[in-house]
């Protein structure tokens, strides 16, 4: 890792509020060439907020993102443009465009963005749907597709244009054990044969210890901890350890709360 | 109380506003993407402006028909009831010609394709929007302005007028069954006296009436599409406010128009 000192992926001090609230207070986050990074967060950390950031959805209040050593907030339009086309993003529902077939959907970014003709994009969308698992079901309309089958284009269309960094939204939400690991040893296939940079974002444990390089858990906005599977295993943080050994928080401890509120409330 | 109401007035204000500069601001990008996307190099999407011109087209034709037909009928019976008192009757096709070409074409033809397209349009583009379609398209490089808003502002900048002229002559068809069944006039009787007394400028304010609606239509349905937060309730919610919104705007620019062509003489 050292020879390549710039990392794929580098944001500082991002900041980021929707009214009172205080999603993001203040995020570092580096991202080496190559590695596969997964966020960890429980519903509300951030997590996806940030994940929005890093591919220029949202803008943030405060910080900066800087993606192959692009500014995506400081870019021109040329330069950001030619950006996009260094990264895919597989949304989490898949977000395939209804009208299209499967293939179409694969075909499109290749149709906009570069010169190659239709039958060889036919053969690249043939290609990528292969390699996903999903040559059978090329010419069929979303809305025809399991959940898993969704994500598994989506994935598809994010690598047509051979993208250097990939963005993955939930992986395995919502899928059966056997299909998210199907995906989980794609993501690990791809960064083996394509060196691809993958950032991840979940909440699902097993699937995340499968892929990651490195592991980073949010917590509140702010990352408790960015390491490597085995050093977050040993962690002793307490919200590390919670979200890895699946313990409530003691907000949410049910029977302490409901004993306190016969013993306060209603006077013991 | 007073502070109460001046709060609900104020937000309301501003609110409007807001909604105001938002679809100021989609009519200013659709037409510099229009217009000066071609000079940095973007192909201009034509099939998908034929498609959703054939869209807008087809899903509104049957009904504009109907409804012109049958309101040319209508205004044909309501004139000679009133124009019969005073032995008027050769003035029914001129009534009905002047009142379907200079007003009732262009505002039922928009009130019928708002319901037919424009609730298309915010329906389509707010499941888009909350399935992260529309994100999808921004993360690859899409403009959505450029993508989704122009092929269906400029197909209903086409079409509008379109099915406002032929709603125009459905709508006189229908006054002239009226006055030949009904009132015993002859139909070419009725059709020169129809031409006798039509000018360039009754077809010319239609028309531009017809051009004002096709940009309300469009730029809310489009505007209230992408700005659908949430679930698929709020896509119903969307679709629900761009046809109220439409059709108040629409009469409201009605209003506008027909005064400035008033004023003009």
């Amino acid at each position: 890792m050292s020879s390549t000192p710039r990392p794929a992926i580098d944001v500082r001090a991002l900041e980021k509020s929707y009214g009172d609230q205080r999603v993001l207070r203040g995020v570092d986050l580096e991202v080496r060439r190559g590695e596969t990074l997964v966020i960890l967060g429980g519903s509300g950390s951030g997590k996806s907020t940030l994940l929005r950031c890093l591919v220029g959805l949202e803008r943030p209040d405060a910080g900066s993102v800087r993606v192959c050593d692009t500014d995506i907030f400081a870019a021109d339009r040329t330069s950001l443009a030619a950006l996009r086309k260094r990264m895919g993003m597989a949304f989490q529902g898949g977000a395939l465009f209804g009208s299209m077939t499967v293939a179409e959907n694969v075909e499109l970014p290749l149709a906009e963005f570069t010169d190659v003709p239709e039958s060889t994009r036919r053969i690249i969308a043939r290609i990528k749907l292969g390699m996903v698992g999903l040559e059978d079901a090329m010419d069929r309309l979303p809305s025809e597709l399991s959940g898993g089958m969704r994500k598994r284009a989506a994935l598809a269309r994010a690598l047509a244009l051979d993208p250097e960094i990939l963005f993955f939204d939930e992986p395995s939400a919502g899928l059966d054990p056997v299909t998210a690991a199907g995906i989980d040893e794609l993501l690990l296939q791809l960064r083996r044969v394509f060196d691809v940079t993958i950032v991840v974002v979940t909440h699902e444990m097993s699937s995340a210890f499968a892929i990651a390089d490195r592991l980073a858990l949010m917590h509140e906005g702010r990352f408790i901890v960015i390491d490597t599977p085995d050093s977050v295993r040993k962690c002793q943080h307490p919200v590390v350890r919670n979200f890895l050994d699946r313990r409530p928080p003691e907000s949410m401890d049910g029977a302490a709360k409901f004993k306190k509120f016969l013993e306060d409330d209603l006077g013991g | 109380m007073l502070v109460g109401g001046l709060r609900i007035v104020g937000g309301a204000t501003s609110r409007v506003l807001t909604d105001t500069g938002a679809l100021w601001r989609l009519f200013v990008s659709a037409c510099s993407r229009l217009l000066l996307g071609p000079f940095h190099g973007e192909t201009p999407r034509l099939r998908a402006t034929v498609e959703q011109g054939v869209r807008a087209g087809n899903r509104s034709l049957p009904l504009v028909s109907l409804i012109c037909v049958l309101t040319g009928m209508i205004m044909a019976l309501q004139s000679a009831y009133q124009l019969e008192k005073m032995g008027a009757i050769e003035l029914v096709p001129n009534l009905v010609a002047i009142s379907m070409i200079r007003e009732l074409a262009p505002l039922l033809t928009a009130i019928i394709v708002t319901g037919r397209y424009g609730s298309a349009i915010a329906a389509e583009l707010g499941t888009m929007k909350v399935s992260q379609e529309i994100d999808a398209l921004v993360v690859m490089g899409f403009d959505p302005v450029q993508f989704l808003v122009v092929p269906r502002l400029f197909a209903l900048v086409l079409v509008l007028p379109c099915l406002t002229v032929f709603a125009d002559v459905v709508g006189i068809l229908g006054g002239m069954v009226v006055a030949v069944g009904a009132l015993g006039m002859g139909a070419g009787t009725y059709i020169s006296l129809t031409f006798d007394v039509l000018v360039l400028e009754d077809v010319f304010t239609g028309l531009v009436k017809s051009l004002a609606f096709a940009l309300i239509i469009g730029l809310i349905g489009c505007h209230q599409g992408l700005e659908t937060r949430g679930g698929a309730e709020e896509v119903g919610r969307s679709t629900t406010t761009s046809v109220v919104r439409s059709i108040v705007l629409i009469i409201a620019a009605d209003l506008f128009v027909t005064a400035l062509f008033f004023a003009r003489g």
